[in-house]
């Protein structure tokens, strides 16, 4: 069983509470970008064997969605954030290289 | 290769059973092959055997991390049907489902296929419309199958509550066709007849990098050294994505776990597949007595072979609801195997954007029922640089041009 901790409710939330939305820091593309832009955009996934950063939403819970930096290997999370950011925060990316030297 | 024959079996008998050789030769690898395949799961078995069988190729190894059959096809939950809603799905699918029935003959090994029917419930009207249209569809695709009243629910299958409190069963798509076959075997199968054409399966085989220059693929990395080829079939179900980012490309795929369970074995009380997908759970019996049992995927990227507890207990909640006389069986075993999501959750079959290297992938929850379409239109494609008529609609520029194949039926739910 997954357990995040939730960055608004700063709670342990269990995977039965939550949804998941895939890979996190996607960016839209704007109207007029061309056929690969958005093949890009809509479709084409990282799908990392290791870390992963990923959406996930506080369905059963306050509703918001945030961001976890996960292993995909291991399983072993590296921390949680909101999703107003458009790349992981620095404490977050020092937690996972401190982890994942080299 | 020595063939397996109700006399062979009664001479061996005679002697002990000393005389057997060997399934499959276990050869060092070559340092070069006109066709690498990577992965030895049915798909690029399949794919070597009908290489070599339809197309004359006579040197393919095929290049595998484990054991033979060790990935999702040894871990699957053996559903065959080809009961699906767009051309495209429906010719390569019962291309495959007919293959299946003489396949047992042609590799000559026994791959207990077992046409036992496959039912598909439809619990909600939603559902019950999209079955009959897909009936209709069938039709049309020279597919037989036929939608059935909750009546006829029940005399094929006693043991089903068709008038459950929740989910009451409306109707049922039933393809009396469809059915089972054992995985191992379509894997060993496949490799026994490979290898008396001549076919390099090379276990315990990682490939670790892929080489190529400016004019495409030279040849692949490996734990047992540099092999040289001409061509390359990246086969590889879950781990598509890695592979591809070894060549230098990104796919439209995600892994997720999908498990499956089999319960205490019990009588006979079962003899057709049925599948519920609106609650998430489908059911068959095995010839040992076991309710094998699957359900849906996770949600979220994973390569651990382990799925979430969330889910056994949706599946089997379900499946509990829809036979409630199973409500008391204590379950075995549990396993999980990481599948290949695309964005459309139909395969592809394709050409790549470095020259020589193609991909068969993205099968996700329902390749199992597959792989002999799948290898026939790999075998054609690699051969000929070019997709056939079976690989054609599903190829990697659908998800550029936003040709996708809506196959609704395959959603997110294991077959
Ligand atoms: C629980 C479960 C239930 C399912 N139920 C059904 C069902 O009822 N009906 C149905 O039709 N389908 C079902 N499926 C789907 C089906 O199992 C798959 O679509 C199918 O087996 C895929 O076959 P494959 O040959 O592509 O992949 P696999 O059998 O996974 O083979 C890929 C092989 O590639 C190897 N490999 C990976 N990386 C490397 C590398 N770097 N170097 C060398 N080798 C490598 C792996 O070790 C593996 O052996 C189910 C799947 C699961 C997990
Ligand atoms: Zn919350």
């Amino acid at each position: 069983m997954l357990k995040f901790e939730c960055p608004y409710c700063h709670c342990g939330v269990d995977e039965t509470e939550l949804v998941p939305g895939g890979e996190a820091h996607i960016r839209r593309e704007g109207p007029g970008a061309d056929d690969e832009a958005f093949e890009k955009y809509l479709f084409l996934r990282e799908n990392p064997v290791g870390v992963h950063f990923e959406r996930w939403r506080h369905a059963f819970g306050c509703g918001k969605w945030f961001h976890v930096a996960r292993c995909t290997q291991t399983m072993e999370v590296f921390g949680t954030y909101p999703a107003q950011t458009l790349e992981p925060p620095r404490p977050i990316q020092k937690a996972v290289n401190s982890r994942r030297a080299g | 290769m020595q063939r397996y024959s109700a006399f062979s079996l009664f001479s061996e008998a005679l002697r002990g059973h000393t005389g057997w050789e060997r399934a499959w030769r276990s050869p060092e690898p070559g340092g070069f092959y006109d066709i690498i395949i990577v992965g030895a799961g049915g798909h690029g078995l399949a794919t070597a055997y009908y290489l070599a069988k339809n197309h004359a190729a006579r040197s393919i190894a095929v290049l595998e991390k484990g054991w033979l059959g060790g990935g999702n096809t040894g871990r699957n939950t053996t559903i065959i049907r080809s009961n699906y809603l767009q051309d495209d799905s429906a010719a390569i699918y019962e291309k495959a489902r007919s293959l299946y029935e003489s396949l047992s003959q042609e590799l000559n090994l026994n791959l207990m296929f077992s046409p036992r029917g496959v039912m598909m419930l439809a619990q909600t009207h939603h559902e019950a419309r999209g079955y009959i249209r897909i009936a209709n569809a069938n039709q049309y695709q020279g597919i037989e199958t036929e939608y059935i009243p909750p009546s006829r629910v029940k005399e094929l299958c006693p043991i089903i509550s068709i008038d459950g409190p929740r989910y009451p069963i409306l109707g049922a798509l039933w393809q009396p066709r469809g059915g089972t076959a054992r995985h191992d075997a379509v894997a060993w199968g496949y490799a026994r007849a490979c290898c008396s054409l001549g076919v390099d399966i090379i276990e315990n085989c990682e490939v670790t990098g892929i080489n190529r220059d400016a004019g495409g693929v030279t040849g692949v990395t490996t734990t047992k050294g540099d092999i040289g080829c001409k061509k390359l079939g990246i086969v590889v179900a879950g781990h598509s994505g890695k592979l591809a980012s070894m060549a230098g490309f990104r796919l439209p795929i995600e892994s997720v776990a999908l498990q499956a369970l089999v319960s205490e074995p019990v009588k006979p009380c079962l003899d057709v597949v049925v599948m519920a997908n609106t609650v998430h759970g489908y059911i068959s019996q095995s010839d040992k007595g076991e309710l094998v049992i699957g359900g849906g995927a996770d949600g979220y990227n994973n390569y651990t072979q382990r799925g979430s507890f969330l889910h056994i207990e949706e599946t089997v909640r379900a499946l509990v609801e829809t036979f409630p006389i199973i409500s008391r069986l204590r379950m075995l075993r549990q396993w999980g195997g990481i599948v290949d999501m695309t964005g459309d959750r139909s395969p592809i079959l394709s050409k790549t954007p470095v020259p020589g290297i193609f991909v068969n992938c993205g099968w996700g929850t329902g390749g199992f029922k597959s792989i002999p379409g799948s290898g026939w239109a790999m075998a054609e494609l690699i051969t000929l640089g070019e997709p056939g008529h079976l690989a054609a609609p599903f190829g990697l520029e659908r998800f550029r041009e936003g040709r996708f194949i809506d196959e609704s039926v395959a959603a997110g739910v294991a077959h």
